[in-house]
């Protein structure tokens, strides 16, 4: 499958927004470690803007910095959510409440609970009425939205921009499953080369489990190979580097199973 | 990108082990709701509780998976020749040409109810017996289904709340279009658990006494507990089989852009899904013959679902919501739904709503109490969920 990149938003560690993280990707910058920046999402009404949790707010921010570089309005875009673990922080409240008694549920904490609530607030905050699905791989959670966004794109013949997203969870979730830091990436990807499109993605068959697996391409800089193996949204970063760079190439992601997928990257005008 | 055969199927609901067990409730108007006995649940509600799976054991190889969840996964896989039908074809595809394509809202998160409640009262940390990616995890039930079934192509576990597993026909339809797989497996579970009694105390929508839809005393719904898996295939593949006589003829997808957990007051969200669901299948409002719908028996959704039913298909078609048949089975009702259409289909059978008593005079559209023999060519099925999910199927015969 072949698919064209129109624009990226990215927030992580030392990585806020394209513009910074292309530098650091490249190379041109070195990486400083910063946290996260994670801003409350103006567009929504001042009741859902409060009710928006960090992971809310991080996933739709990136979405829609991709979409504002892009310059195409959010309301008409489809959209694919992919998260291994969604809001922790939200679960970890839950789950301690029914420990007690009475089980006084907050029915705000339940809604932010489900899967799809960063979906939820972002058609609540664009107005967009356009099919999104929120899905889950664990670890491969960022292949699977690129592989559906595509596959979507593709037979639909419309635009979609995936959104991946991981945070850590609190204790003591966080010692069954540890992921490391905040991290988010949107791409808006549409079916057909134009003078905006940064280059495209082949992206190839799936892998199976037969084979012998080829490991996946890491990160260069210790940190960055640290949050790509320790944040499932992360494991995009060989990719990025490569969009970062201009350069065309292939990188190796993870599938599911200890299995890889192979994506090739073609800058604009090269493929 | 349609039509795609609905072949193989297994189901199971608070109303019965099997396609035989739920056409012979649906015939003959059983509900499976009864006064929840869920141990420690101090809730005045009724639920569609499955008790088989108190029981149920795993193969002991697939130990590591287990959760209420995952059992009831099984337990549905068991039933209508599944578990042969899904070898065949792993046989005849290729198990890596095989996509799962589930869904679920809370999947095993039962499992971590139980582990915080047995945590280390010194370092509060969970007991070492609690596996959080082969149970609580959205993505637990395609790992166990990839362990048990031996598939291994893509797969996902698509989690939008009610419109899960509706919404993961969708995704699996898209993959076989774009040749990522040639067959699917489509389905999944949603199970009970304090999360869901108490969340949907929490926002007051839980009912007291099984849920009515579209009565005029409706209060909310009841929960109920259900799985069931269809095997998607190109209609290229294999045509001839009485069995795989039932199409995906169309899927329409919409978002509400209105609120995390009420429904657009006007549906306009779920109009937008039913229209799209049409166009996809190349079909006219007239030519549906039932509705099988979201109807969980809250008073503002039957409200505006009623008004998007009523916009597109006026008081003609026949329109009716089996919540009091399985309870509201969550993540599962999108695969419950199709599987009770194309059971709808093949045996000329339009289900009724056993709990509901007196309608609302207010909802317009033409819903039916008593179940009917007739014969059925067209049903589309209605999936909504939290976060404005939409999404619509529409099944024919051949």
């Amino acid at each position: 499958m072949r698919i064209f990149i129109e624009a990226v938003g990215i927030a992580g560690p030392g990585l806020n927004g394209w513009r910074e993280a292309r530098a650091v990707l490249s190379g041109a910058a070195s990486h400083v470690h910063a946290d996260t920046t994670i801003a409350p999402i103006l567009l929504l009404p001042p009741a859902e803007r409060r009710r928006a949790g960090a992971v809310v707010r991080l996933a739709v921010g990136v979405g829609l910095d991709a979409l504002a570089e892009a310059g195409r309005p959010a309301a008409e875009m489809a959209t694919v959510f992919a998260s291994s673990g969604s809001d922790g922080e939200t679960i970890h409240q839950m789950l301690s409440v029914l420990t007690t008694d009475p089980r006084a549920m907050s029915p705000t904490r339940f809604h932010n609970s489900v899967h799809n609530a960063p979906s939820g607030y972002w058609a609540v905050a664009t107005g967009s009425r356009e099919p999104s699905t929120s899905l889950c791989a664990f670890d491969d959670s960022f292949l699977a939205g690129l592989v559906d966004a595509t596959a979507q794109s593709i037979t639909e013949a419309r635009p979609v921009t995936l959104i991946a997203y991981d945070m850590p969870y609190p204790p003591p979730l966080h010692q069954s499953r540890p992921i490391v830091g905040a991290f988010a990436v949107a791409l808006v990807l549409v079916a057909n080369d134009h003078a905006r499109t940064i280059g495209c993605l082949d992206i190839g068959a799936p892998g199976n489990d037969r084979s012998d697996h080829p490991t996946p391409t890491p990160m260069s800089v210790p940190a960055l190979e640290h949050l790509r193996a320790g944040n499932p949204a992360a494991r995009c970063l060989p990719l990025l580097a490569r969009m970062a760079r201009g350069e065309a190439g292939h990188v190796l992601l993870n599938g599911a199973a200890g299995s890889t997928l192979d994506i090739h990257f073609s800058p604009r005008g090269t493929s | 990108m349609f039509p795609l055969t609905l072949g193989h199927a297994c189901i199971v609901s608070a109303i019965g082990e099997g396609q035989a067990a739920t056409v012979s409730a649906l015939r003959a108007g059983t509900s499976g709701l009864a006064p929840c006995r869920l141990q420690s649940v101090d809730l005045p509600i009724w639920v569609g509780e499955i008790p088989a799976l108190d029981d149920l054991r795993l193969d002991p190889q697939f130990a590591g998976f287990d959760c209420r969840n995952n059992r009831l996964a099984e337990l549905a896989l068991r039933q209508d020749g599944f578990l042969a039908a899904a070898s065949a074809a792993v046989a005849r595809h290729g198990a890596d040409r095989i996509g799962l394509f589930l869904g679920t809202s809370t999947s095993g998160i039962q499992q971590a109810e139980h582990a915080y409640r047995a945590r280390d009262r010194l370092t509060g940390e969970l007991p070492g017996w609690f596996d959080y990616a082969r149970t609580q995890s959205t993505y637990s039930l395609a790992r166990y289904l990839r362990a048990r079934l031996g598939v291994v192509g893509p797969s996902m576990v698509v989690s939008c709340a009610c419109a899960s597993t509706a919404k993961a026909f969708a995704n699996a339809a898209r993959m076989i279009a774009a040749g990522r797989c040639d067959a699917a497996i489509v389905g999944g579970a949603d199970s009970l658990c304090l999360t869901t009694l108490y969340g949907f105390q929490s926002l007051q929508l839980n009912a007291e006494g099984p849920c009515r839809p579209f009565d005029i005393a409706r209060s909310g719904i009841s929960i109920g507990e259900a799985a069931g898996f269809v095997l998607l295939e190109n209609p290229s593949t294999d045509w001839t089989s009485a069995e795989l006589d039932v199409r995906i003829l169309g899927i329409g997808e919409s978002n509400d852009a209105h609120h995390m957990s009420s429904p657009h007051p006007e549906g306009a969200g779920a109009l937008l899904a039913m229209q799209r669901a049409l166009a996809a299948a190349g079909l006219r409002a007239d030519e549906i013959d039932y509705v099988n719908l979201h109807g969980t028996a809250t008073r503002a959704g039957d409200d505006a679902e009623d008004r998007a039913v009523f916009a597109l298909f006026g008081d003609r078609t026949h329109v009716g919501s089996t919540k009091g048949h399985t309870g509201h089975t969550l993540g599962a009702a999108g695969i419950v739904e199709a599987i009770i259409a194309m059971l709808s289909i093949r045996h000329g059978l339009r289900p009724g709503s056993p709990c509901t008593q007196r309608l609302d005079p207010s909802l317009r559209s033409r819903y039916a109490i008593a179940p009917t023999a007739t014969p059925i060519a067209r049903v589309m099925s209605n999936s909504f969920g939290f976060g404005g999910n939409n999404c619509s199927l529409i099944l024919g015969g051949r």
